[in-house]
């Protein structure tokens, strides 16, 4: 039970990584129909921005206190990452706008391409180690004769990411319930051209888009660089594919179940690989994602696609 | 951005008007220069400006000013002078390089027949070519094109999936892995398995997998076929990564038989093809033959499915691709039609495989990597859905740009003694994709000539057919 309760602990924290970068997928899905193949190497550009402002206040500027540094890091890495997210769609997507539907996933390909080299070539190839930050945490319940003895722990690392997600996940429904931008982006998700005749920009509101979902990723490249302390350049394509399984798991297209779809997934490569092989967690998770899609093609909170001939 | 005033001249006096524009012209190029060099100058700092690296102690962090001004300024200048000399200009678009198209089609009636006939000769042809006009590199040559010719074989199979039925296959590369490894255990457990035995076993193997993997996927379109697809690529990667008993793991398995020609080895000495032909050992003949081998695998796909096009069965593939709903409607068994595109694809994707087994001599998970997938993929949408020819081309350029790319040692007397081009191929690599794509959205071969007519035959622009998205 105590272990079972740890792995809990231990599924939701990844869950909430997955699910930071699932909303990328489903926005961008939602609005221009595409899987943006690139998300996942944006949510890796994000991880290493993280560990180069880091190193640049602790090391550089020699700033010590920690919860503004992580402040400041989130902040930029958000900032710098949006800038490539926004890059990426005016490179690669929007000349294509329009096109037939394969064209823009090549040039997805190819821009995860670019920028996995890129990164491989100007940050080196090996990866990059991070000593743990933040540490120590909260014994829930100690280890005793009962419990077989193991404790249930939740260190400090896991509360900021599931209080970090759900502050943004909270911001993040406001901003697309509540204001002129969410009500934008919902409009040309229901209709983009017609959205486009009554006066929105869609073209702003897609890069836009783009730019949010690339801050989320940061978010979580951030957090996984913080709770796992390594990264390299191909961490991108593996959180990818997985987050994108959390988003159709969820239903492609809406919010509230990328996240629940990230956690769930989260949930299920944890327990798998507590309860039977690491080695085959990955399988598991395709698995998952190709049970759900035959059985479930609209996924857990989405919306049935009508067939239009 | 694109749409530039140049070429249009207002009423009144045109002359100044166009000097205005000019002017106007080089102040924008200007300012979308800097505006790309401070978003260069943004992209690039934390990678190109800044490096961590691993140092005693944790990681360390320098700056590299140098690298990070220079990357601003390619930026600048790049910008500056695509504007002036290529994005402004009024190319006269559809009618100049439209018009002289059209007047070259109209002179050479069958222009991609005459090309594809052209290119056969100069493929049956060319490990002759090679050792004659380039003697001391022939070996490396015919490496190439070996290789080259091994992706125009994998484009022409996925085409049939891709192309021809309009499934979108991102886990083409699995049916690779199986062929290879099909071949490879096939001859570390049993000895009497050579390449010509092993080779339709392979396939065979490789269509049933196809077919095991299609069958859950019948339902699914589009986009989420591609996903699902890639996912089973995936895990078939995995398991051969982990069944250690089986596969060896990430050891790979090596020591895969060379194929023979009847029986006669590549060797020297008692009964090998030197010594029964009767002329002087060489190591080359041994890459001349495996090229002939793929050249004829090759030429037996571009074959079949050319055959196959023309047959019941491809006629429903390209119905299936144009529109699957009134496919149903007219009587056409969808399920069997996809499941036949999945196999037929994925068998040429087993002899290719096997193919990669015995010219290695070694297979490890590593070869089947999702990129392999993507790079199968690229070459087929690259050349144009469903243009046999298109697909050669893409692998000419694709595949023979990257190796040609190892050769530019030249290069290092202008960067400096560090400098590997190799290091940079696959980024060149992505970039190409992305630049083709967003030039020619629909491949290089991008006009069609339909398999069957009513009265007469007319070549289709590419807006017309085969939107090839899997619907």
């Amino acid at each position: 039970m105590e272990y079972f309760l740890q792995q809990l602990i231990n599924g939701l924290t990844l869950g909430s990584i997955y699910g930071l970068i699932a909303i990328g997928y489903t926005m961008v899905y939602g609005i221009i129909g595409m899987i943006n193949f690139a998300h996942g190497d944006i949510f890796m550009i994000g991880s290493f921005i993280s560990l180069a402002v880091f190193l640049i206040l602790t090391t550089v500027f020699g700033f010590a206190f920690l919860p503004v540094v992580l402040l400041i890091v989130l902040i930029v890495a958000m900032l710098f990452t949006a800038t490539w997210g926004w890059s990426v769609e005016r490179i690669a997507y929007r000349p294509l706008r329009g096109s037939f539907r394969l064209a823009p996933l090549i040039t997805a390909i190819g821009m995860s391409i670019v920028l996995q080299n890129f990164v491989q070539i100007t940050q080196g190839a090996r990866v990059k180690p991070l000593p743990p930050q933040v540490q120590g945490g909260i014994t829930l319940i100690p280890a005793s004769e009962v419990t077989g003895g193991i404790s249930v722990q939740l260190s400090y690392m896991q509360i900021v990411i599931i209080v970090t997600t759900v502050v943004l996940m909270a911001g993040f429904t406001l901003l697309i319930t509540r204001t002129s931008l969410g009500r934008a982006q919902r409009a040309c998700e229901q209709d983009r051209k017609m959205a486009a005749l009554l006066g929105v920009d869609t073209d702003r509101t897609i890069s836009l888009t783009f730019v949010m979902g690339a801050a989320l990723a940061a978010v979580a490249g951030c957090m996984f660089l913080l709770l796992y302390g390594v990264i390299d350049f191909y961490i991108g394509f593996l959180a990818g594919v997985k987050a994108f399984t959390a988003a159709v798991l969820g239903g492609i297209g809406s919010l509230p179940g990328a996240m629940l779809g990230g956690l769930l997934i989260g949930l299920i490569e944890v327990f798998w690989s507590a309860y039977f092989t690491v080695e085959y967690k990955d399988v598991a998770a395709f698995s998952i994602l190709a049970i759900v899609l035959i059985f479930l093609p609209s996924g857990l909170l989405g919306k049935p696609e009508v067939e239009k001939v | 951005m694109a749409t530039t005033s140049a070429g249009i001249h207002p009423a009144g006096s045109p002359a100044i008007a166009s000097a205005r524009q000019e002017e106007s012209r080089i102040a924008r190029a200007f300012r979308e220069a800097v505006i790309v060099a401070l978003l260069v100058a943004a992209l690039s700092f934390f990678f190109i400006g800044v490096r961590t690296d691993i140092a005693p102690g944790g990681l360390d962090i320098r700056m590299r000013w140098e690298a990070w001004f220079t990357a601003i300024a390619i930026g600048f200048f790049g910008r500056l002078l695509l504007n002036l000399f290529v994005f402004g200009r009024d190319w006269g678009v559809g009618s100049r390089a439209g018009a002289a198209r059209g007047r070259l089609t109209e002179a050479v009636p069958n222009l991609g027949k005459w090309m594809l006939r052209t290119f056969f000769v100069f493929a049956a042809l060319l490990p002759f070519i090679a050792m004659y006009l380039f003697p001391g590199r022939d070996r490396q040559l015919i490496d190439v094109s070996i290789l080259i010719m091994t992706y125009v074989m994998l484009g022409w199979g996925l085409n049939i999936v891709v192309g021809l039925a309009g499934l979108l296959d991102l886990g083409y590369v699995a049916f690779y892995a199986v062929g290879a490894y099909s071949f490879a255990l096939l001859s570390t457990y049993y000895d009497f398995i050579g390449f010509w035995t092993a080779l339709p076993l392979a396939g065979l193997l490789a269509a049933l997998w196809g077919m095991v993997l299609g069958f859950p996927v019948l339902r699914l379109r589009g986009d989420y076929l591609a996903i699902v697809t890639l996912a089973f690529g995936e895990i078939i990667r995995v398991v051969l990564l982990n069944w250690y008993e089986f596969t060896g793991g990430p050891n790979g398995i090596s020591g895969i038989p060379k194929p023979t020609f009847f029986g006669l080895e590549f060797g020297r000495g008692e009964g090998s093809f030197s010594d029964f032909f009767g002329i002087p050992y060489s190591p080359i003949h041994r890459f001349v033959y495996l090229y002939y081998i793929i050249f004829l695998l090759a030429l037996v796909t571009y074959v079949v499915t050319i055959r196959l096009r023309s047959l019941p069965i491809g006629r429903a593939w390209e119905a299936l691709r144009e529109d699957e709903i009134a496919c149903r409607s007219l009587g056409i068994n969808t399920r069997n039609t996809k499941l036949t595109a999945f196999a037929i694809g994925a068998m040429f994707g087993g002899f290719a495989g096997s193919f990669f087994a015995t010219r290695q001599g070694f297979v490890s998970p590593e070869s089947f990597t999702f990129m392999e997938s993507a790079i199968i993929l690229a070459i087929v949408v690259l050349g144009g859905l469903g243009s046999q020819i298109g697909i050669v081309l893409a692998s000419i350029v694709m595949i023979g740009g990257i190796e040609a790319l190892r050769n530019l040692g030249f290069l290092t007397y202008i960067f400096g003694p560090d400098f590997d081009p190799a290091q940079y191929r696959m980024l060149l690599f992505g970039m190409a994709m992305v630049v083709i794509m967003v030039w020619k959205p629909r491949g290089f071969v991008s006009t069609r000539e339909p398999t069957v007519a009513l009265k007469e035959k007319k070549r289709i622009g590419a807006d017309l057919v085969a939107q090839g998205e899997g619907h």
